[in-house]
Protein backbone atom coordinates (compact mmCIF):
# COMPACT_ATOMS: atom_id res chain seq x y z
CA UNK A 1 0.00 0.00 0.00
CA UNK A 2 1.53 3.66 -1.05
CA UNK A 3 0.07 6.47 -0.22
CA UNK A 4 1.19 9.48 -1.56
CA UNK A 5 -0.39 12.43 0.24
CA UNK A 6 0.08 16.24 -1.30
CA UNK A 7 3.29 15.83 -2.78
CA UNK A 8 4.71 19.17 -3.57
CA UNK A 9 8.59 18.74 -4.88
CA UNK A 10 10.47 22.39 -6.52
CA UNK A 11 13.66 22.64 -7.41
CA UNK A 12 14.65 26.25 -6.71
CA UNK A 13 11.90 28.15 -8.72
CA UNK A 14 10.63 25.54 -11.15
CA UNK A 15 8.18 23.34 -9.42
CA UNK A 16 8.36 20.11 -10.55
CA UNK A 17 5.02 17.82 -8.96
CA UNK A 18 2.71 20.37 -7.18
CA UNK A 19 0.42 18.81 -4.41
CA UNK A 20 0.36 15.07 -6.05
CA UNK A 21 -1.71 12.82 -4.23
CA UNK A 22 -2.65 9.07 -5.02
CA UNK A 23 -2.91 5.66 -3.43
CA UNK A 24 -1.86 2.06 -5.02
CA UNK A 25 -3.66 -0.73 -3.15
CA UNK A 26 -2.24 -3.88 -2.08
CA UNK A 27 -2.59 -6.57 -4.44
CA UNK A 28 -2.96 -3.85 -7.50
CA UNK A 29 -0.85 -2.54 -10.16
CA UNK A 30 -0.97 1.35 -10.40
CA UNK A 31 0.09 2.40 -13.57
CA UNK A 32 1.59 6.33 -13.95
CA UNK A 33 1.11 8.05 -16.85
CA UNK A 34 2.11 10.97 -18.20
CA UNK A 35 4.04 13.09 -21.08
CA UNK A 36 8.18 13.69 -20.92
CA UNK A 37 8.88 15.76 -18.07
CA UNK A 38 5.24 15.42 -16.11
CA UNK A 39 7.21 14.87 -12.72
CA UNK A 40 6.91 11.12 -13.04
CA UNK A 41 10.69 10.44 -11.91
CA UNK A 42 10.60 13.15 -9.54
CA UNK A 43 7.43 11.45 -8.04
CA UNK A 44 9.31 7.92 -7.68
CA UNK A 45 12.49 9.31 -6.67
CA UNK A 46 10.53 10.84 -3.68
CA UNK A 47 8.51 7.77 -2.94
CA UNK A 48 11.74 5.21 -2.48
CA UNK A 49 12.90 7.88 -0.20
CA UNK A 50 16.12 8.91 -2.76
CA UNK A 51 15.03 12.64 -2.41
CA UNK A 52 13.36 14.35 -0.08
CA UNK A 53 9.63 16.74 -1.12
CA UNK A 54 9.23 20.82 -0.47
CA UNK A 55 6.15 19.44 1.23
CA UNK A 56 3.97 16.31 1.43
CA UNK A 57 4.74 12.94 2.59
CA UNK A 58 4.31 9.50 1.72
CA UNK A 59 3.24 6.53 3.58
CA UNK A 60 4.74 2.81 2.65
CA UNK A 61 2.04 0.27 4.37
CA UNK A 62 1.96 3.09 6.66
CA UNK A 63 5.13 3.93 7.29
CA UNK A 64 6.02 7.57 6.86
CA UNK A 65 9.38 7.69 3.82
CA UNK A 66 11.01 10.92 5.95
CA UNK A 67 10.52 9.93 9.89
CA UNK A 68 10.60 6.36 9.66
CA UNK A 69 12.85 5.90 6.63
CA UNK A 70 15.01 3.10 7.45
CA UNK A 71 11.52 0.35 8.21
CA UNK A 72 10.02 1.95 4.98
CA UNK A 73 12.84 1.52 2.68
CA UNK A 74 13.14 -1.87 3.44
CA UNK A 75 9.49 -2.82 2.15
CA UNK A 76 10.28 -1.21 -1.31
CA UNK A 77 11.89 -2.93 -4.65
CA UNK A 78 12.73 -0.11 -7.21
CA UNK A 79 14.11 0.17 -10.71
CA UNK A 80 15.12 3.24 -11.13
CA UNK A 81 14.71 4.89 -14.74
CA UNK A 82 18.28 4.08 -15.63
CA UNK A 83 19.04 0.24 -14.15
CA UNK A 84 21.97 0.90 -11.29
CA UNK A 85 24.26 -1.25 -12.21
CA UNK A 86 28.29 -1.14 -11.53
CA UNK A 87 29.87 -1.74 -15.41
CA UNK A 88 32.53 -3.52 -13.76
CA UNK A 89 30.88 -5.96 -11.86
CA UNK A 90 29.55 -9.57 -13.03
CA UNK A 91 25.61 -10.19 -12.69
CA UNK A 92 25.84 -12.75 -10.04
CA UNK A 93 28.28 -10.57 -7.75
CA UNK A 94 26.37 -7.66 -8.56
CA UNK A 95 23.03 -9.38 -7.73
CA UNK A 96 24.61 -10.73 -4.48
CA UNK A 97 25.73 -7.56 -3.06
CA UNK A 98 22.26 -5.85 -3.66
CA UNK A 99 20.70 -9.12 -1.21
CA UNK A 100 22.90 -8.25 1.56
CA UNK A 101 22.46 -4.62 1.47
CA UNK A 102 18.74 -5.43 1.10
CA UNK A 103 19.25 -7.68 4.41
CA UNK A 104 18.48 -10.58 2.50
CA UNK A 105 19.43 -13.37 5.66
CA UNK A 106 22.71 -14.98 4.66
CA UNK A 107 21.50 -18.16 4.29
CA UNK A 108 18.56 -17.11 1.99
CA UNK A 109 20.81 -15.67 -0.49
CA UNK A 110 21.26 -18.57 -2.81
CA UNK A 111 17.81 -19.61 -2.93
CA UNK A 112 16.74 -15.84 -3.78
CA UNK A 113 19.66 -15.23 -6.83
CA UNK A 114 18.31 -18.58 -8.03
CA UNK A 115 14.92 -17.41 -7.96
CA UNK A 116 15.49 -13.49 -9.33
CA UNK A 117 17.62 -14.99 -12.71
CA UNK A 118 14.98 -17.25 -13.33
CA UNK A 119 11.91 -14.77 -13.16
CA UNK A 120 13.86 -12.74 -15.12
CA UNK A 121 15.57 -14.59 -18.10
CA UNK A 122 19.23 -14.11 -16.82
CA UNK A 123 20.24 -18.10 -15.69
CA UNK A 124 22.81 -17.61 -18.60
CA UNK A 125 23.73 -14.79 -18.30
CA UNK A 126 24.95 -14.28 -14.92
CA UNK A 127 28.59 -14.27 -15.24
CA UNK A 128 28.66 -11.43 -17.93
CA UNK A 129 29.87 -8.64 -16.78
CA UNK A 130 27.44 -5.98 -16.09
CA UNK A 131 28.89 -3.10 -18.77
CA UNK A 132 29.04 -5.56 -21.13
CA UNK A 133 25.15 -6.21 -21.50
CA UNK A 134 22.63 -4.99 -23.91
CA UNK A 135 19.98 -2.34 -22.76
CA UNK A 136 17.46 -5.56 -22.77
CA UNK A 137 19.29 -7.11 -20.06
CA UNK A 138 20.21 -4.54 -17.89
CA UNK A 139 16.99 -3.64 -17.76
CA UNK A 140 16.66 -6.99 -16.80
CA UNK A 141 19.22 -6.76 -14.59
CA UNK A 142 17.98 -4.40 -13.23
CA UNK A 143 14.29 -5.75 -12.31
CA UNK A 144 16.03 -8.56 -11.00
CA UNK A 145 17.71 -6.48 -7.90
CA UNK A 146 14.49 -4.49 -7.78
CA UNK A 147 12.89 -8.17 -6.58
CA UNK A 148 15.74 -9.80 -4.91
CA UNK A 149 14.46 -9.38 -1.36
CA UNK A 150 11.10 -10.19 -2.31
CA UNK A 151 9.63 -6.79 -0.95
CA UNK A 152 6.06 -5.92 -0.42
CA UNK A 153 6.31 -2.72 -2.86
CA UNK A 154 7.97 -2.34 -6.15
CA UNK A 155 8.30 0.74 -7.78
CA UNK A 156 8.98 0.45 -11.14
CA UNK A 157 10.47 3.50 -13.45
CA UNK A 158 9.36 2.81 -17.11
CA UNK A 159 10.48 -0.95 -16.87
CA UNK A 160 9.87 -1.90 -20.17
CA UNK A 161 12.42 0.76 -22.06
CA UNK A 162 14.60 0.01 -24.36
CA UNK A 163 13.43 -4.30 -25.00
CA UNK A 164 12.80 -5.72 -27.92
CA UNK A 165 9.18 -6.83 -28.39
CA UNK A 166 9.17 -9.79 -27.03
CA UNK A 167 10.92 -8.73 -24.24
CA UNK A 168 8.72 -6.50 -23.65
CA UNK A 169 5.78 -8.88 -23.77
CA UNK A 170 7.39 -11.11 -21.39
CA UNK A 171 8.50 -8.89 -18.46
CA UNK A 172 4.71 -7.25 -18.63
CA UNK A 173 3.80 -11.04 -18.02
CA UNK A 174 6.24 -11.20 -15.24
CA UNK A 175 5.04 -7.63 -13.50
CA UNK A 176 1.75 -8.82 -14.09
CA UNK A 177 2.32 -12.11 -12.18
CA UNK A 178 4.36 -10.41 -9.48
CA UNK A 179 1.33 -8.02 -8.46
CA UNK A 180 0.08 -11.01 -6.05
CA UNK A 181 -0.66 -9.11 -3.03
CA UNK A 182 2.29 -6.76 -3.41
CA UNK A 183 1.63 -2.91 -4.32
CA UNK A 184 3.34 -2.02 -7.92
CA UNK A 185 3.81 1.25 -9.27
CA UNK A 186 4.72 1.45 -12.59
CA UNK A 187 5.56 4.52 -14.79
CA UNK A 188 5.33 4.45 -18.94
CA UNK A 189 4.23 6.73 -21.25
CA UNK A 190 3.37 3.33 -23.49
CA UNK A 191 -0.82 3.75 -22.82
CA UNK A 192 -1.56 -0.13 -24.19
CA UNK A 193 1.07 -1.40 -21.71
CA UNK A 194 -1.70 0.17 -18.83
CA UNK A 195 -4.28 -1.55 -20.33
CA UNK A 196 -2.51 -4.53 -20.82
CA UNK A 197 -1.50 -5.04 -16.96
CA UNK A 198 -3.01 -1.94 -14.85
CA UNK A 199 -5.98 -2.39 -12.49
CA UNK A 200 -5.51 1.47 -11.57
CA UNK A 201 -4.31 4.49 -13.63
CA UNK A 202 -2.93 7.73 -12.73
CA UNK A 203 -2.24 10.51 -15.08
CA UNK A 204 -0.08 13.40 -14.09
CA UNK A 205 0.53 16.40 -16.31
CA UNK A 206 2.69 19.58 -15.72
CA UNK A 207 3.45 18.09 -12.09
CA UNK A 208 -0.48 17.90 -11.37
CA UNK A 209 -2.52 14.77 -10.88
CA UNK A 210 -5.08 15.35 -14.15
CA UNK A 211 -6.57 11.79 -13.39
CA UNK A 212 -7.10 9.03 -11.11
CA UNK A 213 -9.32 6.12 -11.64
CA UNK A 214 -9.59 2.30 -12.17
CA UNK A 215 -10.06 1.01 -15.44
CA UNK A 216 -12.92 -0.85 -15.12
CA UNK A 217 -14.20 2.30 -14.21
CA UNK A 218 -13.43 4.29 -17.11
CA UNK A 219 -16.35 4.59 -19.69
CA UNK A 220 -16.77 1.30 -21.81
CA UNK A 221 -15.45 2.53 -25.61
CA UNK A 222 -13.25 4.99 -24.94
CA UNK A 223 -9.44 3.93 -25.04
CA UNK A 224 -7.20 4.94 -23.00
CA UNK A 225 -5.71 7.22 -25.55
CA UNK A 226 -8.69 9.39 -26.21
CA UNK A 227 -8.74 9.98 -21.87
CA UNK A 228 -5.20 10.53 -21.80
CA UNK A 229 -5.22 13.08 -24.48
CA UNK A 230 -8.41 14.84 -22.92
CA UNK A 231 -6.38 14.97 -19.96
CA UNK A 232 -3.50 16.89 -20.65
CA UNK A 233 -5.27 19.62 -23.29
CA UNK A 234 -7.80 19.78 -20.38
CA UNK A 235 -4.54 20.98 -18.22
CA UNK A 236 -3.51 22.78 -21.29
CA UNK A 237 -6.44 25.09 -21.29
CA UNK A 238 -6.49 25.22 -17.52
CA UNK A 239 -2.85 26.79 -18.08
CA UNK A 240 -4.14 30.33 -18.67
CA UNK A 241 -5.25 30.25 -15.02
CA UNK A 242 -2.65 28.67 -13.90
CA UNK A 243 -0.62 30.90 -15.37
CA UNK A 244 -1.69 33.87 -13.66
CA UNK A 245 -1.29 32.38 -10.29
CA UNK A 246 2.36 31.34 -10.78
CA UNK A 247 2.76 35.21 -11.85
CA UNK A 248 1.02 36.07 -8.55
CA UNK A 249 3.48 33.39 -6.81
CA UNK A 250 6.45 34.93 -8.25
CA UNK A 251 5.09 38.64 -7.71
CA UNK A 252 4.86 37.76 -4.18
CA UNK A 253 8.29 36.47 -3.61
CA UNK A 254 9.59 39.33 -5.43
CA UNK A 255 7.86 41.69 -2.41
CA UNK B 1 28.32 -2.50 10.75
CA UNK B 2 27.21 -5.72 8.76
CA UNK B 3 26.23 -2.96 6.06
CA UNK B 4 29.64 -1.27 6.02
CA UNK B 5 31.63 -4.27 5.82
CA UNK B 6 29.33 -5.09 2.57
CA UNK B 7 30.26 -1.80 0.92
CA UNK B 8 33.65 -2.30 1.87
CA UNK B 9 33.88 -5.49 0.77
CA UNK B 10 32.63 -4.58 -2.59
CA UNK B 11 34.43 -1.28 -3.21
CA UNK B 12 37.80 -3.19 -2.50
CA UNK B 13 37.03 -6.31 -4.61
CA UNK B 14 35.95 -2.94 -7.31
CA UNK B 15 39.25 -1.74 -6.80
CA UNK B 16 41.05 -4.38 -8.64
CA UNK B 17 38.08 -4.82 -11.21
CA UNK B 18 39.56 -1.71 -12.28
CA UNK B 19 43.51 -1.51 -13.74
CA UNK B 20 43.88 1.85 -11.78
CA UNK B 21 44.37 -0.07 -8.57
CA UNK B 22 47.14 -2.10 -10.10
CA UNK B 23 48.77 0.85 -11.53
CA UNK B 24 48.76 3.33 -8.19
CA UNK B 25 50.41 0.39 -6.68
CA UNK B 26 52.91 -0.49 -9.15
CA UNK B 27 53.95 3.61 -9.65
CA UNK B 28 54.09 3.54 -5.52
CA UNK B 29 56.31 0.76 -5.17
CA UNK B 30 58.34 1.38 -8.51
CA UNK B 31 58.93 5.06 -7.26
CA UNK B 32 59.31 3.59 -4.00
CA UNK B 33 62.46 1.00 -4.85
CA UNK B 34 63.89 3.73 -6.77
CA UNK B 35 64.44 5.80 -3.80
CA UNK B 36 65.63 2.82 -1.91
CA UNK B 37 67.77 2.30 -4.42
CA UNK B 38 69.24 5.86 -4.77
CA UNK B 39 69.25 6.82 -1.20
CA UNK B 40 71.10 3.46 -0.42
CA UNK B 41 73.44 4.00 -2.97
CA UNK B 42 74.35 7.29 -1.69
CA UNK B 43 74.72 5.90 1.96
CA UNK B 44 77.43 3.35 0.50
CA UNK B 45 79.27 5.63 -1.32
CA UNK B 46 79.52 8.19 1.67
CA UNK B 47 80.33 5.41 4.04
CA UNK B 48 83.33 4.40 1.97
CA UNK B 49 84.34 8.08 1.56
CA UNK B 50 84.25 8.64 5.51
CA UNK B 51 86.10 5.52 6.56
CA UNK B 52 88.67 6.22 4.33
CA UNK B 53 89.38 9.59 6.24
CA UNK B 54 89.16 7.45 9.12
CA UNK B 55 86.86 9.80 11.20
CA UNK B 56 85.04 7.74 13.62
CA UNK B 57 82.65 10.74 15.25
CA UNK B 58 81.05 11.23 11.76
CA UNK B 59 80.81 7.45 10.68
CA UNK B 60 79.33 6.47 14.20
CA UNK B 61 76.65 9.45 13.18
CA UNK B 62 75.78 8.21 9.51
CA UNK B 63 73.17 5.12 10.17
CA UNK B 64 70.83 3.69 7.95
CA UNK B 65 67.61 5.31 9.75
CA UNK B 66 68.49 8.93 9.16
CA UNK B 67 70.24 8.03 5.70
CA UNK B 68 67.63 5.69 3.85
CA UNK B 69 64.46 5.42 5.99
CA UNK B 70 63.57 8.70 6.72
CA UNK B 71 64.16 10.68 3.50
CA UNK B 72 62.13 7.69 1.39
CA UNK B 73 59.39 7.93 3.65
CA UNK B 74 59.05 11.56 3.03
CA UNK B 75 59.62 10.90 -0.62
CA UNK B 76 56.13 8.53 -0.38
CA UNK B 77 54.06 10.87 1.56
CA UNK B 78 54.72 13.84 -1.48
CA UNK B 79 53.82 10.90 -3.81
CA UNK B 80 50.66 9.76 -1.74
CA UNK B 81 49.80 13.29 -2.35
CA UNK B 82 49.19 12.45 -6.34
CA UNK B 83 47.95 9.21 -6.04
CA UNK B 84 45.77 8.96 -3.09
CA UNK B 85 43.13 11.43 -5.24
CA UNK B 86 43.76 8.93 -8.04
CA UNK B 87 41.86 5.89 -5.89
CA UNK B 88 39.21 8.18 -4.25
CA UNK B 89 38.16 10.31 -6.69
CA UNK B 90 35.51 7.48 -7.75
CA UNK B 91 34.47 6.80 -4.76
CA UNK B 92 31.07 8.68 -4.61
CA UNK B 93 31.65 10.91 -7.86
CA UNK B 94 31.21 7.76 -10.29
CA UNK B 95 28.20 6.81 -8.31
CA UNK B 96 26.16 9.79 -8.70
CA UNK B 97 27.16 10.04 -12.76
CA UNK B 98 26.31 6.48 -13.38
CA UNK B 99 23.11 6.51 -10.89
CA UNK B 100 24.47 3.77 -8.67
CA UNK B 101 23.75 6.65 -5.93
CA UNK B 102 20.29 5.97 -6.39
CA UNK B 103 20.92 2.12 -5.42
CA UNK B 104 22.56 3.01 -2.23
CA UNK B 105 20.09 5.60 -0.78
CA UNK B 106 16.99 3.84 -1.64
CA UNK B 107 18.55 0.49 0.65
CA UNK B 108 17.61 0.15 3.99
CA UNK B 109 20.97 1.46 5.47
CA UNK B 110 22.49 4.61 7.40
CA UNK B 111 24.26 7.64 5.30
CA UNK B 112 26.93 6.68 7.64
CA UNK B 113 27.48 3.28 7.13
CA UNK B 114 27.93 3.79 3.14
CA UNK B 115 31.19 6.49 4.19
CA UNK B 116 31.88 4.21 6.60
CA UNK B 117 32.37 1.39 3.91
CA UNK B 118 33.90 3.57 1.46
CA UNK B 119 36.31 4.59 3.92
CA UNK B 120 37.87 1.15 5.69
CA UNK B 121 37.65 -0.38 1.86
CA UNK B 122 40.35 2.77 0.81
CA UNK B 123 41.99 2.77 4.32
CA UNK B 124 42.65 -1.27 3.70
CA UNK B 125 43.41 -0.38 0.07
CA UNK B 126 46.25 2.23 1.61
CA UNK B 127 47.76 -0.51 3.97
CA UNK B 128 48.07 -3.27 1.98
CA UNK B 129 49.98 -0.71 -0.31
CA UNK B 130 52.53 0.23 2.39
CA UNK B 131 52.29 -3.19 3.71
CA UNK B 132 53.94 -3.66 0.47
CA UNK B 133 56.25 -1.25 0.46
CA UNK B 134 57.74 -2.67 4.04
CA UNK B 135 59.63 -4.61 1.93
CA UNK B 136 62.46 -2.31 1.49
CA UNK B 137 63.29 -2.10 5.47
CA UNK B 138 62.70 -5.80 5.73
CA UNK B 139 65.98 -6.01 3.51
CA UNK B 140 67.94 -3.13 5.21
CA UNK B 141 67.05 -5.78 8.49
CA UNK B 142 68.08 -9.02 6.80
CA UNK B 143 71.72 -7.18 5.47
CA UNK B 144 72.95 -4.34 8.21
CA UNK B 145 71.50 -3.56 11.30
CA UNK B 146 68.69 -0.41 10.98
CA UNK B 147 66.58 0.17 14.41
CA UNK B 148 63.80 -2.23 13.66
CA UNK B 149 61.58 0.94 16.57
CA UNK B 150 62.39 3.89 14.35
CA UNK B 151 61.59 2.17 11.23
CA UNK B 152 58.19 0.63 12.51
CA UNK B 153 57.34 4.30 14.12
CA UNK B 154 58.06 6.03 10.43
CA UNK B 155 56.17 3.32 8.67
CA UNK B 156 53.07 4.10 11.35
CA UNK B 157 53.17 7.60 10.44
CA UNK B 158 53.23 7.17 6.63
CA UNK B 159 49.66 4.57 7.27
CA UNK B 160 48.67 7.33 9.55
CA UNK B 161 49.14 9.89 6.53
CA UNK B 162 47.72 7.76 3.91
CA UNK B 163 44.31 7.14 6.00
CA UNK B 164 43.64 10.66 6.55
CA UNK B 165 44.18 11.78 3.03
CA UNK B 166 41.88 8.75 2.09
CA UNK B 167 39.38 10.79 4.47
CA UNK B 168 39.90 13.68 2.71
CA UNK B 169 39.31 12.07 -0.91
CA UNK B 170 36.28 10.57 0.34
CA UNK B 171 35.26 14.42 0.88
CA UNK B 172 35.96 15.86 -2.27
CA UNK B 173 34.61 12.97 -3.75
CA UNK B 174 31.32 13.59 -1.98
CA UNK B 175 30.76 17.06 -3.50
CA UNK B 176 30.80 15.84 -6.92
CA UNK B 177 29.55 13.66 -9.59
CA UNK B 178 33.06 14.91 -11.61
CA UNK B 179 35.51 12.90 -11.05
CA UNK B 180 38.60 15.34 -12.09
CA UNK B 181 36.82 17.81 -9.49
CA UNK B 182 37.55 15.62 -7.29
CA UNK B 183 40.41 14.39 -7.83
CA UNK B 184 41.96 18.01 -8.17
CA UNK B 185 39.97 19.50 -5.14
CA UNK B 186 41.31 16.65 -2.97
CA UNK B 187 45.17 17.40 -4.09
CA UNK B 188 44.48 21.11 -3.60
CA UNK B 189 43.50 20.50 -0.07
CA UNK B 190 46.80 17.92 0.78
CA UNK B 191 49.27 19.91 -0.88
CA UNK B 192 47.98 22.95 1.11
CA UNK B 193 48.41 20.52 4.50
CA UNK B 194 51.67 20.54 3.47
CA UNK B 195 52.34 24.03 2.97
CA UNK B 196 50.59 25.70 5.36
CA UNK B 197 53.20 26.60 8.18
CA UNK B 198 54.89 28.65 5.53
CA UNK B 199 53.31 31.79 6.47
CA UNK B 200 54.58 30.83 9.59
CA UNK B 201 57.10 33.37 10.32
CA UNK B 202 55.26 36.20 9.15
CA UNK B 203 52.31 36.11 11.91
CA UNK B 204 52.63 36.44 15.97
CA UNK B 205 52.75 33.95 17.81
CA UNK B 206 49.52 32.18 18.46
CA UNK B 207 48.97 32.10 14.57
CA UNK B 208 52.34 30.76 13.94
CA UNK B 209 51.12 27.79 16.42
CA UNK B 210 48.49 27.59 14.65
CA UNK B 211 49.74 26.73 11.46
CA UNK B 212 52.63 24.51 12.79
CA UNK B 213 50.19 22.66 14.72
CA UNK B 214 47.99 21.98 11.19
CA UNK B 215 50.84 21.57 8.87
CA UNK B 216 51.45 17.85 8.40
CA UNK B 217 54.46 17.09 7.81
CA UNK B 218 55.42 18.47 11.23
CA UNK B 219 53.33 15.69 12.51
CA UNK B 220 54.67 13.27 9.94
CA UNK B 221 58.28 13.75 10.40
CA UNK B 222 58.03 13.28 14.66
CA UNK B 223 56.56 9.94 13.76
CA UNK B 224 59.21 8.93 10.90
CA UNK B 225 62.42 10.21 13.78
CA UNK B 226 60.71 7.35 15.71
CA UNK B 227 59.15 9.75 18.07
CA UNK B 228 55.33 8.08 18.78
CA UNK B 229 53.66 11.18 20.17
CA UNK B 230 50.04 10.91 21.04
CA UNK B 231 49.97 14.70 19.93
CA UNK B 232 50.57 13.44 16.53
CA UNK B 233 48.35 10.83 16.86
CA UNK B 234 45.43 12.82 17.94
CA UNK B 235 46.37 15.60 15.34
CA UNK B 236 45.84 11.94 12.42
CA UNK B 237 42.96 11.09 14.03
CA UNK B 238 41.23 14.31 14.23
CA UNK B 239 41.80 15.09 10.56
CA UNK B 240 40.38 11.72 9.78
CA UNK B 241 36.74 12.50 12.09
CA UNK B 242 37.01 15.53 11.30
CA UNK B 243 36.87 14.83 7.05
CA UNK B 244 34.22 12.11 7.37
CA UNK B 245 31.85 14.04 9.51
CA UNK B 246 31.91 16.40 6.60
CA UNK B 247 31.72 13.68 3.93
CA UNK B 248 28.47 11.98 6.26
CA UNK B 249 26.88 15.08 6.04
CA UNK B 250 27.49 15.91 2.31
CA UNK B 251 26.38 12.71 1.49
CA UNK B 252 23.44 12.82 4.22
CA UNK B 253 22.23 16.49 2.50
CA UNK B 254 20.88 14.73 -0.27
CA UNK B 255 18.19 14.21 2.50
CA UNK B 256 17.50 17.50 3.38
CA UNK B 257 14.36 19.25 2.59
Amino acid sequence: MIEVKNLTKAYGNFVAVKDVSFKAENGSILGFLGPNGAGKTTTMRIITGYMPATAGTVLIDGLDIFSQSLEARRKIGYLPESPPLYPDMRVEAYLRFVARLRDVPRAKIDAALEHVLEVCGLTDMSHRICGQLSKGYRQRVGLAQALIHDPPVLVLDEPTIGLDPRQIHEIRGLIHNLAGNRTVVLSTHILPEVSQICDKVVIIADGRVVLEEYLQKLPAGTSLEDIFLNAITKERHDDGATAEESLEEVGAGHT
Amino acid sequence: MKNSLTIAGKELAGYFLQPVAYVVMTVFLLLGGFFFFALLRYFEVMLTAYSAMQNPEVLQRLNLNDRVIEPMLHNLAIVLVILVPAITMRSFAEEKRTGTYELLLTAPIRTGEIVAGKFIAAAAFMLIMIALAGMFPLILVAFGNPEVGVMFSGYLGLAFLAISFVSIGLFTSSLTQNQIIAAISCFGLLLLLFVISWPAQAGGSSFAGLLHYLSLPEHFSQMVTGIIDTRDIVYFLSLIFVALFLTQRSVESARWR
